[in-house]
């Protein structure tokens, strides 16, 4: 080892000195570090310009048959009906005030608030069951029923921040 | 010794019998003479003669590990709804009627889970920081009760209290079925910007999006500058751990910030330049207002007051005396005055505040009444250090408005009422929610 060498050496023990004193005056620091890999399962976050999207994607007609066998029990069949609020409102009122419906179609402001709930919350019963793959089509499904999308429309990580 | 009128003249500070609030500090007595009524003096029957109860000619029980309340006091307890755990959201509603002071007892706290109460082994839970941070960091529950810790008696309200109100008729419903998604505890934890120093928190982020550990993954986005005012990660409730329903082993606390952003379950901060409208903030808990637009990311639980007794099913027993009482709290500071009403809002006189007067937290209202057995309508409005004063209801539907037809409680027409509350007395004492 070069004296060169050495004196990096010390002065990266003095930086990380430092930085231990610097850090002890904030606080105990007890957190245990972390790599972008593996904290990727857990973070769902999807922010309305389309970050945080995963790969895959899916069509309305994918969705419909997911959504008979996975949704229709609380929300009725095609989204009607069921016992907790409308997911469909085709023709929905003008909003005015308290008492609104607040649709997808008519008040939802972005895309990706539908799919970012459906994967961190749906099914009720079985949350985090669904394919990314599956959301999506979900997600596709919901917003051609709510007459957001045309029938063929897929939607993926480009297409639903649009 | 004074006279009969000067009492009169100095001591009924309202319309319909409101007495100055220095009647609760011992001249209870006189005043009651004084306006005429007989009732500083015992107007009943005798009462028995006096003979020792079983329970004072013999020891009494053990002492359980934990204690409960007596079994008398059986009725003292939350409304709830959902017993079989369908598939839909869970309520748990305070029994305001039936306390007094500020503090809920933990057993009584409001609860609203939106996907059933999580069993969580706080040996396994785990809270992420992450995103806009130098350092992403995993905390255990074991290391977080290792911090130096604050404490802080807040008020914790839901988003949707008291809003059967927007109905543009009355609903007929008690306290607790209108007010009873707020409660008040002693909060202890770790401050949140504390352990956003640890992870190293890039000077551009502006937001965060916290994240629940329960089925719903229940996320919302809150402002960083909260984090460094007075948001904290809760870890204890009135002194003990918190309860499961709210948010055990740990969770956001916002103090007066809307009860849904206080994330229970805490297990994940992303700190982001920008809020994720995540489904609750997009939706649920923004409103269409009458003009077109919408009240969205609004925050702050407003200055508000509501009478807890008498309230319905709590009615005054005979004319006479009667403590008028209730809490008033406010998001942005100390409560600095309640006004009450005993003639629909035509008259007014200030309550006794019982101390301690804290920010973000209730403040207990007193006020002393000669109610003279004939109809009248109460209602409390507060103000707050920052200067809010509690809107009227005219006054909060001509900006948030109300249905269109009658609601039925417990819709949810819209969120953040705040507006004087009112409640009827009928010459019988019967309660019941009216608009005055």
């Amino acid at each position: 080892m070069s004296t060169r060498e050495i004196g990096a050496c010390l002065s990266t023990v003095a930086a990380v000195l430092l930085l231990a004193m610097s850090a002890a005056a904030q606080g105990p620091n007890l957190g245990q570090p972390i790599s972008q890999a593996d904290l990727a399962p857990w973070d769902l976050t999807i922010m309305p310009a389309g970050t945080g999207l995963p790969p895959g994607g899916g069509t309305p007609a994918q969705g419909k048959v997911l959504f008979a066998d996975n949704c229709a029990l609380c929300h009725g069949d095609e989204g009607k009906g069921g016992i907790v609020e409308a997911v469909v409102v085709t023709n929905p009122p003008p909003l005015s005030g308290p008492g609104s419906v607040k649709s997808i179609g008519n008040f939802w402001p972005v895309a990706t608030t539908l799919f970012d709930f459906i994967r961190r919350a749906m099914p009720f019963t079985q949350p985090r069951s669904l394919t990314d793959d599956q959301v999506y089509a979900l997600t596709a499904y919901l917003l051609y029923m709510n007459k957001v999308i045309g029938e063929n429309e897929r939607m993926d990580a480009t297409t639903l921040p649009g | 010794m004074k006279t009969k009128g000067r009492h009169l003249a100095a001591d009924v500070v309202g319309g319909n019998g409101l007495l100055h609030r220095r009647a609760l500090l011992g001249h209870g007595l006189a005043l009651a003479g004084a306006v005429g009524i007989g009732a500083g003096f015992s107007t009943g029957a005798a009462a028995e003669p006096l003979t020792e109860p079983d329970w004072s000619l013999i020891p009494g029980d053990a002492m359980p590990p934990y204690q409960v309340p007596s079994p008398f006091e059986k009725s003292v307890v939350r409304l709830t709804d959902n017993p079989n755990s369908q598939p839909v959201i869970s309520h748990a509603r305070t029994p305001h009627h039936l306390l007094n002071g500020i503090i809920t007892p933990n057993g009584l706290h409001f609860n609203v889970n939106h996907g059933g109460v999580p069993a969580i082994d706080p040996s396994q839970h785990k809270l992420l920081i992450h995103g806009m941070v130098k350092r992403p960091l995993v905390f255990t529950v074991e290391a977080l009760l290792r911090y130096p810790m604050v404490s802080r008696i807040n008020f914790l309200e839901c988003g949707g209290n008291s809003t059967p109100l927007f109905s543009n008729e009355p609903v007929q419903a008690t306290v607790q079925q209108i007010h009873g998604f707020a409660s008040c505890s002693d909060w202890a934890g770790v401050p949140l910007a504390v352990l956003l120093e640890e992870a190293g928190v890039d000077p551009k982020a502006t937001w965060f999006i916290a994240e629940g550990a329960d089925a719903p993954h229940l996320s919302r986005s809150v402002p960083l500058s909260k984090a460094y005012d007075d948001a904290i990660v809760a870890l204890y409730q009135n002194g003990e751990r918190l309860m499961p329903g709210n948010g055990y082993p740990m969770r956001l606390f916002l103090p007066g910030w809307e009860g849904n952003m206080n994330t229970k379950y805490l297990r994940r901060i992303k700190v982001t330049d920008g809020p994720a409208l995540t489904y609750h903030e997009a939706h649920t808990y923004t409103d269409p207002l009458p003009n077109g637009k919408s009240f969205q990311f609004y925050f702050v639980q407003e200055v508000k007051s509501f009478i807890t007794s008498p309230s319905p099913g709590v009615r005054p027993k005979a004319p006479g005396y009667v403590e008028i009482s209730g809490v008033a709290y406010s998001g942005t500071g100390r409560i600095t005055k309640v006004m009450v009403s005993a003639d629909g809002g035509a008259s007014w006189a200030e309550a006794a505040l019982q101390e301690p007067a804290l920010p973000k937290a209730f403040t207990r209202f007193r006020m002393p009444w000669h109610w003279n057995g004939r109809p009248a309508v109460l209602q409390s409005r507060a103000w707050d250090e920052a200067g809010n004063a509690q809107p009227t209801r005219a006054e909060f539907v001509a900006l948030r408005g109300e249905t269109k037809s009658p609601a039925k409680w417990p819709q949810f027409p819209s969120h953040h009422y705040n507006a004087v509350a009112s409640w009827a007395v009928d010459a019988k004492g019967e309660v019941r929610n009216v608009y005055a």
